[in-house]
C-alpha cells in the first residue's frame, strides 16, 4: 500500500518536473525569440489605432478605433452568426431527423442523401463553395428582384429595413407582457389540472394572447412600424439594410452542415424511445398528439439534448472558418491584427480565452439543463 | 339476412385475396407514399424537386458537359466544363511534387491497405505478419515522400508536397500519432494521481473548447516562438505536430468512453490475477477498450479527414487550395461549381465509405454483447 503510494507520488513529481522543464523551455525561447525581432509583449496594443476598415458591424466603428473594439466588432460579428446558425440548424435538424423516419419512402430517401452527403463533405469545402455561388450572382445593375421588395445580387442581400416610429415602445412593452402573461397562465394551468384534473387549453390561449396583444397595440398606436423599401439608384440601392454574401453563405453552410448532424441526433432520439411506451400511451386514451407531446418527446429530449449542444458548441467553433470567405469575425479580425501589431502570443490568448469561457459556459448550462431533466430515479 | 349467415356455419369461408388497394404497386404507393394528404403532399413536393433538379444536372454534368479543350473558352456557357480535369489533375493529386517524382506518392498510398487491412479486417491471413507491416509502415511512407535518408531517392522537401496527398499524409500522420497520446490521455484522465488527472483534464478541454483554426495559427505563428531561434520546422511538419495533439483530445475522449464501458468486474479479476496497473491495463482493460472503440475512432478520422482542408488557411496547398487557386486562375475563371463539385465527390466517396464502414462494425459490435 505504501509502496503503491509512494510510487504515485513519484510519479506525478515525474510528470510535474517533465511539465515545468517544458514550460521553462518554451518561456526561455519565447523571450529570446521576442528580443531578438524586438516585441513587448501585454495587452497595450489593445488601445492603438486599428486603420482598417470592417465592413459589418453591429456597433459603431471606424478604421480609427482602437484594435481592443475592432476585436469586439469580431466577437459580435461571431455570436451573430453562430446565433443565427444555432437557430436553423436546430430547426433544419429537428424537420429533418423527423422526415427520415416519416413512413413515406421517397421523402425519408431524399432526406437521408441529403444528410449523407453533406455529412460527409468538408465544412469549408461547403463554405466557399455557397460564397462562389453568390459572389457570382449578376451584378448589382442586374439585381434578382425579390418581388420588388429584396434584391439579391453580388455584393449580397439588400432587404427592407424595419424604421421603428414613436409608439413602438408600446408595442414592444406590450409583447413582453404578453410572454409574461402567457407564462402565467400555462403554470397556472398546469397547477390546476395536477390538482383537479381539469385541462385548460393553455397553449392555444398562450399563443393567442403572444400574437393578439403586441398586435391590438400596434393598431391603437397608429401602425407605428414602416419599411424602408431599398431603391434601384443608377449604380447602386438607396435604403434598406444589406445582406453581405460571406454572411449568407457562411450562415447557410453552417446550417446545412450542423443541420445533418442534429438529424442525426434527433432521429436517434426518437428511436431511442422504446414502442411500448407508444403503445402504453395509447392503452391509456392519449391521442397521437398527446402521446408525442407527453411521452414521445419529453424521453428523446433527454437523449438528443447532451449531443445538441455539443453541435451547437461545434457550430460556434465551426465559425471561426469565415476567415476563408473574409468574413470579419473574431479570428478573422484576430489575424488582421495579429498581422498589423506583430502580437500573435495575446491575441492567440484572447481568441483561446473566448472560445474556451464560451464552451465551459455552454457545459455550465448543459450540466444545469440535465440535472433538470434527468430521470428521477427512486 | 341472419340465416345467410349462419347458413356456413360448419364449413369454413373460402380464403378472399386481400384488398386490391393494400398490395401490389398500388399498396405500395398507397402505404409509403400516399398514406395521408401531408405524406401526399410530402411525396408530389420531393417528385416536383426531383423532376425540376436531376434530369437538368445530369444534362449540365454529362450530357452536354465539355471533356478536353485548352482552356476555359473551349467550353460552351450553361455547360459543365470538365475540360481541366486532364491537365490538372496531377495537381490534385500530388500538389507541387515533382512530376517525375509521384510514383512515390503512389507506391507509398499503395502500401497503405495492407497496413490498414489487420486493423479493419476481422479475418485476414497472415494477420501477425500484416501488423508487424503496419507498425514499419509510416516510416517507409515518410521515407518515400520525403527521401533522401540513404541518398537512394531524392529529397522533396515537405513544402511541395499538396493536393489530395496532403490531406492524406496529415490526416493519416495526425490519427497514427494521436492515437498513443490519445490513449495516454485517457488514462491519465482515468487516473486516481491527482495531478496526472489534472493535466490530462486540462489539455483535453482546452484543445476541445478551441476551434481548430485557432491551432492552426498557433502552429504557424506560435510555434516557431516557441522554438529555439535555430530550429525550423517545415510548415507540414508543424501543421502535423498540431493537427495530432488536437485529435489526440477527441481520441482521449472516444477511448474513455470504451474504458469506461468495461465492466468493473474485469478491472478487480485483473488486480485478483497480481496483475500490476500497465499489465492489467495492457492484456486486459485495453484490448477490450480499443475494440469497442473503433467505430469511434473511425468516425474521430473521418473528422480528421474533412478538417485537413483547414491548412489553407495558413498558406498549405491541399486539394481545396489547388481547387481555390484553380478557380481564380485565369484559364480557367469562373469554373467554381465544377472545381468544388469535383472536390467534394472526392471527400465524398472517402469520408462516406468509412461512416458506412464504421456503422457496419457498430452493429456487430452489438451483437457480440448480447
Amino acid at each position: 500500500m505504501t509502496d503503491e503510494r509512494s510510487r504515485g507520488i513519484i510519479l506525478q513529481l515525474f510528470v510535474l518536473i517533465v511539465v515545468l522543464v517544458f514550460i521553462a523551455f518554451i518561456t526561455s525561447n519565447t523571450i529570446a525569440n521576442l528580443q531578438r525581432v524586438g516585441l513587448a509583449s501585454g495587452f497595450g496594443f489593445l488601445t492603438d489605432t486599428a486603420f482598417f476598415d470592417i465592413n459589418q458591424r453591429l456597433i459603431d466603428y471606424t478604421s480609427q478605433s482602437t484594435f481592443g473594439r475592432a476585436l469586439v466588432v469580431g466577437l459580435l460579428n461571431t455570436v451573430l452568426v453562430s446565433a443565427l446558425g444555432i437557430i436553423t440548424a436546430t430547426i433544419l435538424g429537428f424537420i429533418g431527423g423527423v422526415l427520415r423516419l416519416s413512413d413515406n419512402w421517397i421523402v425519408s430517401r431524399l432526406v437521408t442523401s441529403w444528410v449523407e452527403f453533406t455529412r460527409n463533405v468538408p465544412l469549408l469545402l461547403q463554405i466557399i463553395f455557397w460564397w462562389a455561388i453568390l459572389t457570382s450572382l449578376p451584378k448589382v445593375r442586374d439585381s434578382l428582384s425579390i418581388g420588388g421588395m429584396a434584391f439579391l445580387n453580388n455584393r449580397g442581400l439588400r432587404t427592407p429595413a424595419p424604421i421603428f416610429e414613436v409608439g413602438m415602445e408600446w408595442v414592444i412593452a406590450a409583447f413582453i407582457f404578453a410572454v409574461v402573461l402567457a407564462v402565467g397562465i400555462v403554470r397556472w394551468a398546469r397547477k390546476r389540472q395536477e390538482e383537479t384534473g381539469k385541462i385548460f387549453p393553455a397553449w392555444r390561449v398562450a399563443l393567442v394572447l403572444i400574437v393578439g396583444i403586441p398586435l391590438i397595440v400596434y393598431f391603437v398606436a397608429g401602425q407605428p412600424l414602416n419599411w424602408d423599401v431599398p431603391e434601384r439608384t443608377r449604380f447602386n440601392f438607396r435604403g434598406g439594410f444589406n445582406i453581405t454574401p460571406e454572411l449568407i453563405a457562411l450562415w447557410f453552410a453552417l446550417s446545412t452542415y450542423t443541420g445533418a448532424f442534429i438529424s442525426e441526433i434527433v432521429r436517434a432520439g426518437i428511436q431511442s424511445v422504446s414502442r411500448g411506451q407508444s403503445e402504453a400511451a395509447s392503452a391509456l386514451g392519449l391521442s397521437k398528439n398527446q402521446t408525442m407531446r407527453l411521452v414521445i418527446i419529453p424521453q428523446a429530449l433527454r437523449v438528443i439534448i447532451p449531443p445538441l449542444t455539443s453541435q451547437h458548441l461545434n457550430l460556434t467553433k465551426n465559425s471561426s472558418l469565415a476567415i476563408a470567405i473574409g468574413y470579419q469575425d473574431l479570428v478573422s479580425i484576430g489575424g488582421t491584427i495579429l498581422n498589423q501589431s506583430g502580437q500573435a502570443l495575446e491575441v492567440v490568448g484572447i481568441w483561446m480565452a473566448v472560445y474556451l469561457s464560451l464552451s465551459l459556459a455552454t457545459s455550465a448550462f448543459m450540466n444545469w439543463y440535465n440535472k433538470r431533466i434527468a430521470l428521477v430515479e427512486r | 339476412m341472419t340465416q345467410a349467415f349462419f347458413r356456413q356455419k360448419d364449413q369454413m369461408l373460402g380464403e378472399r385475396p386481400p384488398p386490391a388497394s393494400t398490395v401490389g404497386i398500388v399498396g405500395w404507393l398507397r402505404t409509403n407514399l400516399f398514406s395521408n394528404w401531408i405524406n401526399s403532399l410530402l411525396t408530389i413536393l420531393s417528385l416536383y424537386i426531383l423532376w425540376s433538379s436531376v434530369p437538368s444536372l445530369i444534362e449540365w454534368a454529362f450530357l452536354e458537359a465539355q471533356l478536353s479543350g485548352e482552356d476555359r473558352f473551349s467550353c460552351s456557357e450553361g455547360a459543365a466544363c470538365w475540360a481541366w480535369l486532364d491537365q490538372r489533375i496531377g495537381q490534385f493529386l500530388y500538389g507541387l511534387y515533382p512530376s517525375k517524382e509521384t510514383w512515390r506518392i503512389d507506391i507509398a498510398f499503395v502500401l497503405l491497405f495492407p497496413a490498414l487491412a489487420p486493423w479493419l479486417i476481422e479475418n485476414i491471413p497472415g494477420k501477425t505478419w500484416l501488423r508487424r507491416f503496419s507498425f514499419i509502415y509510416p516510416f517507409i511512407a515518410a521515407w518515400l515522400l520525403v527521401g533522401g535518408w540513404f541518398g537512394i531517392l531524392d529529397s522533396v522537401t515537405t513544402n511541395n508536397l499538396g493536393g489530395f496527398a496532403l490531406n492524406l499524409t496529415v490526416g493519416l500522420a495526425g490519427i497514427v500519432l494521436s492515437l498513443p497520446v490519445g490513449i495516454l490521455l485517457a488514462l491519465g484522465r482515468q487516473s486516481r494521481l491527482p495531478l496526472i488527472r489534472w493535466f490530462s483534464v486540462i489539455f483535453i478541454e482546452t484543445v476541445r473548447g478551441v476551434p481548430l483554426i485557432t491551432l492552426l495559427f498557433v502552429s504557424n505563428i506560435i510555434l516557431p516562438i516557441f522554438l529555439p531561434p535555430d530550429v525550423a520546422l517545415d510548415a507540414v511538419i508543424r501543421v502535423i505536430i498540431m493537427v495530432s495533439a488536437f485529435a489526440s483530445a477527441y481520441m482521449a475522449e472516444v477511448i474513455r468512453g470504451g474504458l469506461q464501458a468495461i465492466p468493473k468486474g474485469q478491472y478487480e479479476a485483473a488486480a485478483a490475477m497480481g496483475l500490476s496497473y500497465w499489465q492489467s491495463m495492457r492484456l486486459i482493460i485495453l484490448p477490450q477498450a480499443l475494440k469497442i472503440s473503433i467505430p469511434g475512432i473511425v468516425n474521430t478520422f473521418i473528422g480528421l479527414f474533412k478538417d485537413t482542408t483547414l491548412v489553407i488557411v495558413i498558406g498549405l496547398f491541399d486539394i481545396l487550395g489547388i481547387a481555390n487557386a484553380m478557380v481564380s486562375n485565369p484559364d480557367w475563371l469562373g469554373l467554381s461549381s465544377e472545381t468544388y463539385v469535383f472536390v467534394a465527390l472526392f471527400f465524398f466517396a472517402v469520408c462516406f465509405s468509412m461512416s458506412r464502414y464504421s456503422i457496419r462494425l457498430e452493429r456487430k459490435l452489438d451483437t457480440d454483447k448480447r
